[in-house]
């Protein structure tokens, strides 16, 4: 196999196998593409298992299963046990539902490092209102406990939203009677779903602020108790005023693979207006060092101004190419998170529009079938 | 020093030929270590203690002088980082 690699790209680490866009939940903030409905032909277990193997072989060590819900591939304890058996570390990341403990040991038995559920609030009311399921809270609860019972570590991962960002300290207190190792906050990015519900998300600065403190707080209180729970609280873009190194650049460290095949630079590549080569017509080394999706963003010389002159390009790479499509239309341009765009008005906007936010959750897209089709029907 | 260090639940320690180093590798995350954190991990098994390791790197790393102080105070900030712990 001979490549050209013509940035000299190092190997992809991580590997994102995003097995599957069905899923049980609905969620207004979800990541997968808005017309994901359109997608068929999932990929195969021969498929998979020939992903993981090129993979690894390249120099993958992480391996995410996500998707949709990975649970619902009949499949996912095999792909776990060969993914296992070539050395990757396996995470499964899964709203929970789907997962009984006959499950949870199987899995282990097949190898799985590590199980992250997802929670969308601290009480149930809520949550099940965000998931759009009136199951899915105890179900998560009492899965969370099977999963520290088989003995994976324990990382919980809660979407934060305008809606429940004033839970933070019901949320870590939950975490921490569950006995959760690591705990994410992730304060939703504005793709996909997300973009599309933005205004009714966004927390107001207010909001944050505040939430920042209870978390810093929470951490010093761990701190001081010896506590190994590791809080990590994920931040908005629209706050900042410089963008962030996003994926730790282009076709740097992260590949993902879609559900039918499609390899991308990250999970919302895909609404890019760039045509990416898929796995069945590919293989993972040439995809990765010589296609012209992975290389369109790779180095510099793609950059216009205010990024090609600036003193901080190599620090950020210019943001997120997905941000700067979704509010610029056009990909190349600057992540307008960042004072130096010339579209940053449109971030300020959307503070602005967050601090007189009134939308209910009854007034949020979700995400179904149903929905997704209008996208692409259009 | 008579202490015996193993990772943490979810800790995975192993060599990655495409980085031609070791790694730690956790939930969603993954340390590359250098030459001698490689060293004194690849000796942690959940059996010998802290001194065993000592003597064994001394062995292994015989133009090292003493290793005790280093090998002491990065397992003490390995178990700071939860990587590991001791009892």
């Amino acid at each position: 196999m001979s490549t050209t690699n013509p940035h000299n790209a190092g190997p992809p680490l991580w590997l994102l196998a995003e097995l599957t866009y069905r899923c049980p939940l609905q969620c207004p903030y979800c990541s997968n593409p808005l017309d994901f409905a359109q997608t068929q032909q999932e990929l195969t277990t021969e498929e998979w298992v020939s992903v993981l193997r090129q993979g690894r072989t390249m120099g993958a060590a992480q391996l995410g299963f996500s998707g949709g819900e990975p649970l619902v591939r009949q499949d996912l304890a095999e792909l776990i046990a060969e993914a296992r058996h070539l050395g990757y570390y396996t995470n499964l990341i899964t709203s929970g539902l789907g997962l009984t403990e006959a499950k949870v040991d199987a899995f282990a038995e097949a190898g799985l490092d590590h199980i992250q559920v997802s929670f969308q609030a601290s009480d149930p009311e809520l949550n099940n209102a965000v998931a759009g399921s009136r199951k899915a809270f105890d179900q998560k609860l009492a899965l969370a406990r099977a999963v520290k019972e088989a003995g994976y570590p324990m990382v919980l991962n809660f979407v934060i939203h305008r809606h429940n960002i004033h839970q933070m300290n019901d949320i870590m207190d939950l975490c921490e009677r569950l006995g959760a190792d690591y705990v994410e906050l992730a304060t939703c990015q504005y793709y996909g779903w997300a973009f599309e519900n933005r205004e009714g998300l966004m927390p107001s600065k207010a909001q944050l602020v505040k939430a920042e403190q209870e978390v810093n707080r929470y951490r010093e209180r761990l701190q001081q108790s010896g506590s190994a729970m590791k809080l990590i609280f994920v931040t908005p873009d629209y706050y900042e005023e410089r963008p962030k190194a996003c994926m730790n650049g282009w076709g740097n460290l992260f590949l993902t693979v879609a559900p039918d095949g499609t390899a991308l630079p990250c999970h919302s590549a895909r609404l890019l207006p760039i045509d990416f080569p898929n796995v069945r017509d590919m293989d993972l080394q040439n995809i990765w060092y010589d296609s012209p999706g992975f290389n369109h963003y790779r180095g510099d010389t793609w950059m216009p101004e205010p990024c090609r002159s600036c003193d901080e390009k190599e620090k950020d790479f210019g943001g997120c190419r997905c941000q700067a499509y979704l509010l610029t239309g056009k990909a190349d341009n600057a992540d307008p998170v960042c004072s130096k765009s010339s579209y940053h008005d449109r971030i300020l906007a959307a503070r602005k529009a967050a601090d007189h936010a009134t939308a209910g959750l009854t007034e949020l897209v979700y995400r179904n079938a149903d929905n997704s089709r209008l996208f692409f029907r259009g | 020093m008579n202490e015996v260090p193993r990772f943490r639940r979810g800790f995975r320690f192993q060599w990655e030929p495409a980085q031609e180093s070791y790694v730690l590798l956790y939930p969603e995350g993954m340390v590359k270590l250098n030459g001698s954190a490689g060293a004194i991990l690849n000796q942690v098994d959940g059996q010998r203690t802290v001194a065993d390791i000592v003597a064994s790197l001394e062995q292994q790393f015989p133009d090292a002088g003493p290793l005790g102080k280093d090998v002491s105070e990065f397992l003490q900030d390995a178990r700071h980082q939860h990587w590991i712990e001791l009892s």
